[in-house]
């Protein structure tokens, strides 16, 4: 879990259950995160990625214990939970990324307004500005959404997903623009799935299954036998479970 | 008859019609904007139930205090406010979603005001509440009409960043400012306030009227949120000084006259409308190279 490692904690989970409706999407969570991670987060679906994540960006509360944030942190949701056919364009959609540092009612100068441009440019979606998000192709939304993370520009960086529906052009250059900003020192963590491209770029790996089956260098958890009993995790809830009663 | 005899003789002449353009135009400025946020939320049946939610409180007021302005507005907020906040508060505390507990309470507060008054033993005459007065628009009521709409507009630009945040992307929302969630009552607190001016003029049914059918008709011309707004608004304004001159000339009831105008404009933006227009979207138009 925790590697003995000299950075600074990034995040701490102390004793954290995540989830819905007394029913633990994450459970009983233990564990640092150091600032300067690029930590995959894998498992099937239904064991609480999303979730944790969510709890992370405070957009859910824990269950139960604390989630101790020592950075700010900036969040990339599921692509499918953004309202696509809501009409503004991709301009205005990057430039919430400027909602941390402005305020939600703040006045947007020039200079922000160059902000916004670079980052686009940066993401490969130079001439995109006045198009609607609705006409954006999966890719695209993507690298928006990536566009807005660059100008949210806070030490942690929480991507959910972010190489979902993406071709592999797409998905080389986002990976590209992850790797640039593990460099920078930021911290990452990403949810994904695609187990090759975990073991090349990802050095460390969180493999959950509603409850932490490993953590740790991606090569020691990326095992058959993790694999395996994260496999074997039941999907559906148990009705009749009863409480919980490992120690708080 | 020329031009001038059919749209400007009226106003010209008369006081009533004047200060009824007035009134229109204030809702219009109002509720136009609101009724595009409330179409792409996919909330257009809200500001239905909400009229209903506010018609007991309205009632109430004229019970207590008479044909009363500052009564009848000031109960119609009130159950408004409450049955907007109770509703939020349910759907946030429990399973139930914010339709169902929404069409609960006002349901609730439809059939507690008519209990309320039938307690009373009044024979109240709920026709002005239903259908407002237009034509008889004081001086009070048009200050009413100007300060809502005002009150409205500004607030809508103060909170207009992060209520397109609520409805795109929430869950972004809240990681980047927890008290995000309070923008959606702000903005049911608008719609409460625009509905219950906008029941002096057309009453409280009416008042939906010409909040929604503009604000769908928008839909047709436009892709972008501020262009919408103010096609909406401008629809809004077409609709009331339109049907204002059809109530006239025709002796049509000005209330209805001026929805049915809004009706008719959007049964015109449906079809020939330059966005997605059913027939204009038919038009054979070659696609572009790239």
């Amino acid at each position: 879990m925790t590697q003995a490692s000299p950075l600074p904690p990034a995040i701490h989970f102390d004793n954290v259950t995540l989830g819905y409706d007394r029913h633990p999407a994450v459970h009983h969570l233990e564990g640092t995160i150091r600032q300067g991670s690029l930590l995959a987060v894998l498992g099937p679906n239904g064991g609480g990625k999303s979730t944790l994540l969510k709890g992370i960006s405070g957009a859910i509360k824990p269950l139960d214990g604390q989630i101790h944030l020592t950075q700010p942190v900036a969040y990339l949701p599921q692509s499918a939970e953004i309202d696509r056919s809501f009409p503004i364009n991709v301009f205005d959609l990057v430039a919430m990324g400027l909602i941390p540092s402005r305020g939600l009612m703040g006045r947007v100068s020039r200079k922000d307004n160059e902000r916004v441009t670079q980052a686009l440019a940066k993401v490969g979606l130079v001439g995109f500005e006045e198009r609607a998000i609705g006409t954006l192709s999966g890719g695209q939304m993507q690298r928006a959404l990536f566009a807005r993370l660059i100008l949210q520009d806070a030490p942690i960086f929480l991507l959910d997903e972010p190489l979902t529906a993406v071709d592999e052009k797409t998905a080389a250059d986002l990976i590209g623009l992850l790797r640039d900003w593990h460099q920078q020192g930021r911290t990452i963590i990403t949810v994904l799935h695609d187990l090759a491209l975990i073991r090349r770029e990802f050095p460390e790996s969180l493999l959950l299954a509603r409850d932490v089956i490993a953590w740790g260098a991606s090569d020691a958890v990326l095992t058959e036998t993790n694999l395996q009993r994260a496999r074997h995790m039941a999907e559906a809830h148990d009705p009749f479970a009863a409480a919980c009663e490992r120690a708080a | 008859m020329s031009a001038y005899d059919i749209l400007i003789t009226p106003f010209a002449d008369y006081g009533f019609m004047r200060r009824a353009l007035v009134g229109i135009v204030a809702l219009a400025f109002g509720a136009g904007p609101i009724g595009v946020f409330l179409t792409l939320r996919r909330m257009s049946l809200v500001g239905d139930a909400m009229a209903h939610a506010i018609l007991p409180g309205a009632a109430l007021g004229y019970l207590v205090g008479g044909l009363s302005l500052g009564f009848m507005t000031a109960g119609g907020l009130l159950a408004g406010f409450i049955v907007a906040l109770l509703a939020g508060a349910l759907s946030r505390i429990s399973v139930l979603r914010e339709d169902a507990s929404l069409a609960s309470f006002y349901l609730i507060s439809l059939a507690g005001g008519v209990v309320m008054l039938s307690v009373k033993g009044s024979n109240l005459d709920l026709l002005h509440v239903l259908f407002g007065s237009v034509l008889g628009l004081d001086n009070a009521t048009l200050f009413l009409l100007v300060t809502a709409s005002s009150v409205s507009l500004l607030t809508l630009a103060l909170i207009f960043r992060p209520l397109v945040l609520e409805c795109v992307d929430p869950e972004f929302l809240r990681s980047v400012h927890g008290h995000g969630g309070r923008v959606h009552l702000i903005f049911l607190a608008l719609l409460t306030l625009n509905l219950v001016s906008g029941f002096q003029a057309l009453g409280t049914l009416l008042a939906v009227g010409l909040m929604m059918l503009p604000a769908v008709a928008a839909r047709f011309f436009s892709r972008q949120i501020g262009p919408m707004m103010t096609i909406a608004t401008v629809i809004g304004l077409l609709s009331g000084v339109i049907g204002l001159l059809i109530s006239y000339h025709v002796g049509l009831p000005t209330g209805p006259a001026i929805i049915l105008t809004a009706g008719l404009i959007l049964l015109g933006s449906v079809l020939f409308g330059p966005q997605d227009g059913i027939l204009t979207s038919r038009l054979p138009r070659p696609h572009l190279e790239s």
